[in-house]
């Protein structure tokens, strides 16, 4: 364990220097740069709210709350993981050459991820403020499914790097199953529709869910649902033990296959 | 006596090779369901053993595929032994292929930090030697352009000064370096004697056998995955010398006959032409 923390302190500065390069290398070719990352969920925002609140008529003044809440968070968890299955493969060259720690790969991609993720919660900020959402001292609380979220991130982020070295295909089954947690998320339509009809279960098994939910919450001021965050604390605790154990078993093996 | 460095203890590394390469899931499936998974296995080093004191200059001999780079790949870290034990004491540089781990987009200065943090610099190290090694690899302005703009020898040139900018305890080289023009060339060799002078543990891996009589004070012998000669430069490169011979003589017989195959076959269609024009005549 000892030996762990001497070796992590060691490397601190390449994982420092590796999430530097990768929010550094996303906004470099552009104009606007890191405005990019607070513009793209607003625009989102935007298209969404038009397409679900105004063509199916919502009344709820606040929806572009609503949508980006889930949005935002959603949109972590999809980059986050999707960066972290290619983690392993970009980064072949330097694993071939060079004795570093694997897990660094997977782990700044999740973090430069999470930091972006973090920027663009800015424009929240901004639109909360635009439709009048009163700040209470529930806000403190979001932190908490952050945190876990990030957990759960990294937890899945482990396990899609480790086996997507083995299975390159993995990669594109990934981002089916991304669609299907993106619309179970309840990012832009009311959970209690979905409850009526009998498939609730898909909303309650969905981690993701429980984070946007329980932020939500924090956002408009509620108390949290403890059940949700049992479960997604669960979730997120589970996922990051098998993805470390996982990731620690084949390590090994995948200068064999890259 | 010196002190070791160095302790390779019955070092075996398999491989296995699979007929085609079964990278993605589809094609994994179908073969497990076909029972159609074969492995074939390889060892492409086999119960190595040797130890090297401090500030021995050790040269790896081998023809093609008798796991030089696998032995070096294994010391360096990069690949798990599947047997055997590798102990190293002190830091490790190894200038194999240099530059290979720059991002294309990023700049020469931040590839500097890059690198450098990926060799297990610390910050305030890079901070202190940043100009060093910029003048070193004699870049001037073009530090600030993206790597993917530098020539093959820029790139070679600024891997080589990030590298070398640390005193290591072990070098390993892969062939002598030829990184630049002549110019750089005579100073990335000045640099590199001048590590030699210092005392440091050297591990080169060469073809050439006069440039490892020039370098080192010791010598192995590789062949096919075992060690097969261990000794001074002399002793060892007397042995490789008759094992080039006798591959050369092999190589020799198979040409000859090759050779005499295609001419009997030659005669063999020119007979039958001529019978073939006699009968039409």
């Amino acid at each position: 364990m000892k030996q762990l923390f001497n070796n992590f302190k060691k490397y601190k500065f390449l994982l420092n220097e590796l999430v530097k390069k990768d929010i550094k290398l996303k906004y470099r070719r552009s104009y606007l740069g890191i405005i990019w990352t607070l513009l793209e969920p607003l625009l989102t925002m935007i298209v969404l709210s038009i397409v679900f609140g105004g063509f199916y008529g919502k009344s709820d003044k606040q929806f572009p709350v609503y949508i980006l809440t889930g949005r935002l968070l959603y949109a972590y968890f999809n980059n986050g993981t999707k960066a972290a299955c290619k983690s392993i493969r970009s980064h072949a060259s330097m694993i071939k050459k060079v004795y570093v720690p694997k897990y660094i790969y997977p782990m700044s991609t999740i973090l430069s991820n999470f930091i972006i993720f973090l920027i663009s919660l800015l424009v929240l900020i901004g639109v909360a403020a635009y439709y009048r959402v009163q700040p209470t001292w529930y806000l403190v609380q979001a932190l908490i499914p952050l945190v876990l979220l990030l957990v759960l991130t990294t937890g899945v982020g482990l396990i899609l790097s480790t086996l997507c070295v083995f299975f390159r295909d993995l990669e594109y089954l990934w981002g089916v199953a991304c669609m299907f947690i993106m619309y179970s998320s309840a990012i832009f339509y009311d959970p209690a529709k979905v409850v009526k009809t009998g498939y609730g279960w898909v909303l309650e098994i969905n981690p993701i869910y429980a984070a946007i939910c329980n932020f939500r919450h924090s956002v408009y001021g509620e108390p949290m649902d403890m059940q949700k965050l049992q479960y997604l604390l669960i979730v997120s605790i589970v996922s990051c033990v098998v993805g470390v154990i996982l990731f620690y078993k084949k390590q090994d093996d995948f200068i064999l296959y890259i | 006596m010196g002190e070791k460095v160095l302790d390779i203890k019955h070092v075996g590394v398999r491989f296995n090779l699979s007929a085609e390469k079964v990278d993605n899931l589809k094609d994994y499936f179908i073969k497990f369901v076909k029972k159609d998974l074969h492995f074939q296995e390889f060892w492409a080093l086999r119960d190595v053993s040797f130890r090297v004191e401090k500030g021995q200059r050790v040269g790896i001999l081998g023809l093609n595929g008798a796991g030089k780079s696998t032995l070096l790949k294994v010391i360096s870290g990069v690949l798990k032994a599947t047997e055997g034990s590798v102990t190293v004491k002190g830091k490790i540089v190894p200038l194999l292929e240099l530059g290979a781990g720059f991002d294309k987009q990023y700049t020469g200065s931040e590839n500097i930090y890059l690198y450098g943090a990926m060799l297990g610099y610390t910050k305030e190290f890079i901070d202190s030697r940043y100009d060093e090694i910029v003048e070193f690899s004699e870049l001037g302005d073009f530090i600030h352009v993206p790597v993917k703009n530098y020539s093959s020898g820029m790139k070679a040139r600024l891997g080589f000064s990030i590298a070398t900018i640390v005193e290591p305890e072990i070098l390993i080289l892969d062939e002598v370096l030829s990184v630049g023009d002549a110019k750089f060339r005579k100073k990335s060799e000045k640099k590199i004697q001048s590590m030699f002078d210092s005392g440091i543990t050297v591990l080169f891996v060469s073809h050439s056998l006069e440039q490892v009589k020039r370098l080192c004070d010791r010598a192995i012998l590789l062949e096919r995955g075992r060690l097969i000669a261990d000794g001074t430069v002399e002793e060892v490169a007397a042995v490789y010398a008759e094992k080039t011979k006798e591959e050369e003589e092999g190589d020799r017989r198979r040409r000859i006959r090759r050779r005499r195959r295609r001419r009997e076959k030659r005669e063999q269609r020119e007979r039958l032409k001529k019978e073939w024009s006699t009968d039409i005549d």
